[in-house]
């Protein structure tokens, strides 16, 4: 049993048999919560507009770009596409902005989606609890919600303007969805952004207190690594293959039954072998731009820079062929109600 | 071992293995395994049951003779449980539903309030329904008022494969309650499979240590000898066992001189 406090000790442990140990047995809580059951979602980018100055995204406020939101005709056109590649999981997501993609606009692509799939999850910008409750009834499970970092001081340094540089607002999100009933909530640090080993700290006790407060709820945690942006670097610290290895086997032995997604910044290879070490979902034929399915193909920035570009189809038979079982549907739409 | 079906709601089965099939790696190890395993009734989530897509689709690799049991995973309270059942129903998936309300990520325990209320209303509505439930005696008779089919108590936590840890509340269950009790959930080993058998359990489910084993059809077989096993030794009377040896010289003998 692994505790917090280990945590900085074993991060800092550079002896290759520490990082050959911890995925040894994470991968065997892996197997024994899990299966080989790895689920699969598509990301869905309905706008980017924003009001947040985040010094290290693609899509920031101050960012001189087109702006783009899609209307209902647009969406439903993507989500056709995603649909038709088989997935059944949504990931809907926007800038930040309150003004653009209001819950009316959120609430109207979610009825839309559950039309098309099972499970409907949201990565906008952070809301009240009522603002929640009338998503969840349009037909939202789950959100997502990054904290980004846990170091107030980092935060307030790259979170310039704009709703999100509110730490204390956005590190109350999960419990406010928790209360309107969502059923899955997936938190995150963006890795490179400040401390790892403080900020997988601040993240650990904030699942443990959201796990105390809702145990109901289906937590899953994400690891994105600070990268590139336009082929820009951005990152203040660098989170190797290595210390990224140890953070998501970390992970899954303090944590044996969270979902650990992995998204399409990291290399095919990476993501293969991640595969047998913890992570439970991943996004598949993703694109990350605004209408980037069927829409705008190439006009346009994405919000982060893919390294698997691979089809579903592709993902489908690397999981299968490494005897993972791609899971598309976790998830059965029932109309939701008042919890 | 005619004399020894197992009868849920007016239906005999030869087989006392039930089978989970989640966590496989793939889903011919799934099949190959309801085979070996001689299954006739198995488990799947509704959560799991992607219609449209045949390849994917669970159903097609669980053959047309085994009975369905569609399990309400999900579930966080009876409504939600209440309307995964009803939706299974009217997806084609039979009116044999396994309640399961789980409002708890971490240990997966069943809330057994909420089970016997789901139980309730969708016994009414017709369907047979199977409890998933942290052994209890007075929710059991709860369960058997409710109109449930069977009861379904855990061994230990899901996925644990800790064998029966909730064994001495499972054997009051057994005693006091006249329903099927098929134990569910925890079950590591086919040795452990075998002692709930044998202390009169009227079946097992079984999923992780099948779906997690090496070859997980193997294994299926070697649950279903290990559960016929059980059966047998149970239905043969199984010799009480005794903290101390037994003296072949009794001490009162000579009261009853040959």
């Amino acid at each position: 049993m692994i505790t917090l406090n280990e945590i900085k000790g074993i991060l800092s442990d550079t002896r290759p048999e520490c990082v050959e140990d911890l995925a040894q047995q994470a991968a065997r809580l892996t197997r024994q919560y899990f299966g080989g059951a790895i689920g699969l979602y598509g990301p869905l980018y309905l706008s980017n507009f924003c009001s947040s100055h985040c010094t290290y995204c693609g899509f920031h406020s101050q960012q001189k770009m087109p702006r783009l939101k899609l209307e209902p005709a647009e969406y439903i056109k993507e989500m056709q596409f995603i649909h038709a590649q088989g997935l059944r999981n949504i990931l809907m997501l926007t800038g930040e902005s309150y003004k653009h993609t209001p819950v009316d606009y959120l609430k109207e692509a979610a009825q839309q989606a559950s039309k098309y799939f099972q499970g409907i999850c949201l990565e906008v910008h952070p809301m009240e609890t009522a603002e929640y409750k009338e998503l969840f009834l349009a037909g939202v499970d789950g959100i997502t919600v990054f904290q980004e970092t846990y170091d107030r001081t980092r935060y307030a340094q790259v979170h310039l303007s704009g709703f999100k540089k509110d730490f204390d607002f956005r590190y109350h999100t999960p419990r406010r969805a928790a209360e309107a009933g969502m059923r899955q909530i997936s938190f995150g640090i963006l890795l490179g952004l400040s401390d790892v080993a403080e900020d997988l700290l601040g993240l650990y006790r904030h699942l443990r207190e959201m796990e105390k407060a809702f145990p109901g709820v289906e937590y899953s945690i994400s690891f994105p690594r600070l990268r590139t942006v336009r082929s820009e670097t951005l990152a203040a610290c660098n989170v190797d293959d290595i210390q990224f290895v140890k953070i998501i086997a970390l992970t899954r032995l303090l944590f044996p039954r969270v979902g650990i997604s992995l998204s399409t910044r990291e290399t095919p290879q990476l993501r293969d072998h991640l595969m047998s070490i913890g992570i439970t979902r991943m996004s598949a034929g993703s694109n990350v731009s605004v209408g980037g399915y069927t829409l705008f193909k190439e006009q346009q920035d994405p919000q982060f820079d893919i390294k698997d570009d691979r089809s579903v189809d592709e993902i489908v038979k690397a999981l299968k062929a490494k005897n993972f079982d791609p899971v598309f549907t976790d998830w059965r739409h029932i109309e939701n109600v008042s919890v | 071992m005619s004399a020894s079906f197992l009868t849920i709601a007016g239906r005999s089965f030869k087989s006392r293995f039930l089978l989970g099939t989640g966590k496989f790696k793939n889903k011919t190890d799934l099949s190959q395994s309801i085979v070996a395993g001689d299954c006739e009734i198995v488990t799947v989530a509704l959560r799991r049951i992607d219609l449209e897509r045949h390849e994917e689709n669970i159903l097609e690799y669980i053959p047309p003779e085994v009975t369905l049991l569609t399990n309400t995973s999900g579930a966080r309270n009876a409504q939600e449980a209440v309307r995964i059942a009803r939706l299974a129903r009217s997806s084609g998936c039979g009116d044999w539903v396994k309640i399961e309300v789980i409002n708890d990520s971490k240990y997966l325990l069943p809330d057994n309030n909420e089970t016997v209320m789901a139980t309730e209303i969708l016994s009414a509505e017709g369907f047979v329904v199977l409890p998933y439930v942290t052994p209890d005696l007075y929710i059991a008779r709860a369960l058997v008022k409710a109109g449930a089919a069977a009861v379904m108590p855990l061994g230990s936590l899901i996925g644990s494969n800790q064998g029966l840890r909730t064994k001495e509340l499972i054997r009051i269950l057994i005693n006091e309650i006249e329903l099927p009790v098929i134990v569910d959930a925890g079950i590591g080993a086919p040795s452990q499979a075998a002692e709930a058998m044998e202390m009169g359990a009227s079946a097992v489910l079984v999923n992780t240590a099948v779906a997690s084993a090496q070859d997980p059809a193997g294994m299926a077989r070697a649950f279903a000898l290990a559960v016929d096993s059980g059966r047998l030794a149970f239905l043969s009377g199984l010799p009480l066992q005794r903290p101390t040896a037994n003296a072949s010289s009794p001490l009162t003998g000579f009261l009853y001189p040959s």
